[in-house]
């Protein structure tokens, strides 16, 4: 290893008993599929059970949200800037930001990573 | 029932958590020390019994919850199974994402390697390749953009790549297209993204200042420091070309940054007895000022002096490796590094990309000659044996799916026992082409070394995931 930097400590991220992880997205995509198709997730089943769902924390249906499917918190509404950023772009959910599709469609091309510039997202005078 | 795991790959992080990469999905599942031991149990040639399994478990209510688990979720699937059908072609026409235009066929350098003028050119001629015209003229550079606006679809945004021979030594025909194609996008509301890939001899003030300000995405083909670079980047005369291309370099990346510009990025080609990957790595970013590096084998048909070989292969891969904990590290600490090729790979990991075909040439890519023939990438045009139409006259729809057919990771019968096939399926066209004699063979010289750095690819997206999940929101689509 080469780089001398320190690496800091592990995520401390609370545990909850998984024997499976969905890891990448395709992984959720599938986990997804594969509950709806159990009928466990009634909230957003219906008779024949849909085969696609909005990608977004609401298909995840976990009891609280501290950690997402994957044992992080990237796949969540929080922190406040996911959130800002998910509804925008990926969730159907209504949320007070610009709206995406018609009138701020770059809105957040300046930002590339939303965990790191999501300050760089600028305002939107209407 | 006799079940079997489906072909995968196992790797681990640095938790305690273990990692299946499920290749006939792309899927990545983390799983615990007694699921993990239910997908090797299962992964033999024949198969195993479930219930005379389940019998053997000391808690069988939780085996058996896993067991189905890991069937519903495709890792292990009953023994003769029918397999899905075929994964056909999407629907065609496709819609056109990406331009490639060879706006001249001449270069300024002579190196050593080059497959456009060295021994493994495509098409014959003396002189300058081929016998197309040397330079595009400024017609078939507004025809082409007509081409791509008309057949990209309902796409909101198309890109323009700017190729060569040395693309700057046909400057006029970039700003023609370039300004044309501003004029025809507004008017059709639809955003162009235009980039370039230039061997840097020619960055006057003049050309950087349009490049920045047309927010060009700008590759440079450089391989290292002075050494590096002058061993075959050279002009005609045999005179290395370092000495001039640095101070060049470093206006371009003083402009980029002030004007925010994309990321600027160096594609080196690595040829037998090069420097050491992290070195050049660390001199391009942090001497030069580059954003990122992207590091390609020289292509090359066997027997070349410059070919890597097998050896080589495995001390790049040592290389790659070592450059990976750079990367890693500063995954970890959340921030973004330069390493290209690695960051390639993780993107199409997180999202679970699943190729059906190895690039989108021919899908949503094609590339366009100095006369305006379309071939399936940049390094086709203006081979007859592959040429997809013209931009005047429109493009070969059926040569174009029939081509596409041929080429399907389903036709390569080496590739349905590779973990990698997701990732690689079957390597670059030209590759292949150059190596066979057949565009739509399987790169198998490749394989060792491509399976080789998806496994790295793999052991780093464990071990980020396993400390800084969050890293990869950056690479998630919507
Ligand atoms: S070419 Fe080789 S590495 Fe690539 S998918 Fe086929 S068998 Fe695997
Ligand atoms: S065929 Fe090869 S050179 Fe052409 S776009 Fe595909 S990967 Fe690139």
């Amino acid at each position: 290893m080469t780089n001398t930097d320190p690496v800091p400590p592990p995520v401390n991220v609370p545990r909850p008993r998984a024997r499976i992880l969905a890891c990448n997205q395709k992984a959720r995509q599938l986990a997804a599929l594969v509950l709806a198709q159990r009928g466990d997730t009634r909230a957003l089943t219906q008779d024949p059970p849909p085969t696609q769902y909005p990608y977004g924390c609401t298909t995840i249906f976990a009891p609280g949200w501290e950690v997402d499917s994957s044992n992080g918190t990237h796949g969540l509404c929080q922190p406040i800037e996911r959130d800002l950023y998910d509804c925008y772009h990926t969730c159907y959910w209504p949320a007070q930001v610009p709206d995406g599709v018609t009138n701020a469609p770059s809105w957040t091309s300046s930002c590339g990573a939303p965990m790191q510039d999501w300050k760089s997202i600028d305002l939107v005078f209407p | 029932m006799q079940l079997r795991t489906v072909l995968h790959r196992r790797f681990r992080g640095d938790g305690e958590t273990d990692f299946v990469y499920v290749a006939t999905s792309a899927a990545i599942l983390g799983v615990d020390a007694p699921t993990g031991a239910i997908v090797d149990a299962f992964a033999t040639a024949s198969g195993r019994d479930d219930e005379q399994w389940l019998a053997e478990q000391p808690d069988a209510a939780q085996a058996a919850s896993s067991l189905h688990d890991l069937i519903d979720l495709g890792v292990i699937r009953p023994v003769g199974e029918a397999q899905a059908p075929r994964a056909q072609l999407p629907p065609m026409p496709f819609p056109l994402a990406t331009l490639v235009l060879n706006v001249t066929n001449k270069c300024n350098l002579s190196c050593t390697y080059c497959y456009e003028y060295g021994e493994d050119r495509l098409t014959a001629g003396t002189g300058s390749k081929g016998a197309g015209k040397a330079r595009m003229e400024d017609d078939t550079a507004r025809q082409s953009i007509d081409f791509l606006l008309r057949n990209c679809g309902d796409r909101p945004q198309v890109s323009i790549t700017f190729f060569g021979g040395e693309t700057l030594l046909n400057f006029p025909a970039i700003r023609t297209a370039v300004e044309y194609a501003e004029q025809r996008a507004t008017a059709l509301r639809k955003r162009v993204h235009y980039s370039l890939t230039t061997n840097a001899t020619l960055l006057t003030d003049e050309v950087i200042d349009f490049l920045t300000q047309h927010r060009f995405g700008i590759t440079v083909s450089i391989d290292g420091d002075q050494k590096e670079q002058d061993r075959h980047r050279t002009f005609q005369k045999g005179v290395g070309s370092f000495a001039t291309i640095a101070p060049r370099i470093q206006l371009l990346v003083a402009k980029n940054k002030e004007r925010k510009g994309r990321s600027l990025g160096a594609r080196v080609t690595l040829t037998a007895g090069a420097a050491p990957v992290p070195d050049t790595y660390r001199f391009l970013t942090q001497e030069l000022g580059f954003d990122e590096v992207g590091f390609a084998p020289v292509t090359a048909g066997l027997g070349r002096t410059y070919a890597l070989g097998e050896l080589g292969y495995e001390r790049l891969l040592r290389e790659f490796g070592e450059l990976a904990e750079d990367y890693i590290a500063a995954a970890i600490r959340g921030e973004s590094h330069g390493f290209a090729n690695l960051g390639d790979l993780l993107r199409e990991l997180h999202q679970g990309v699943n190729k059906a075909h190895p690039c989108g040439a021919g899908l949503g890519l094609l590339g366009v000659s100095t006369e305006g023939d379309i071939g399936l990438c940049h390094r086709f045009v203006e081979s007859k044996d592959h040429e997809l139409g013209n931009v005047a006259t429109g493009l070969d729809e059926a040569a174009r799916t029939s081509f596409l057919q041929r080429a399907h990771v389903d036709t390569k019968t080496d590739c349905t026992k590779c973990f990698a096939r997701p990732l690689c399926a079957g390597g670059c066209y030209h590759e292949a082409h150059v190596r066979y004699g057949d565009a739509t063979k399987a790169n198998l010289h490749y394989c060792e070394w491509i399976r080789g750095f998806v496994d790295l690819g793999l052991r780093s997206y464990g071990r980020i995931l396993s400390r800084n999940p969050r890293f990869f929101a950056r690479f998630e689509t919507s």
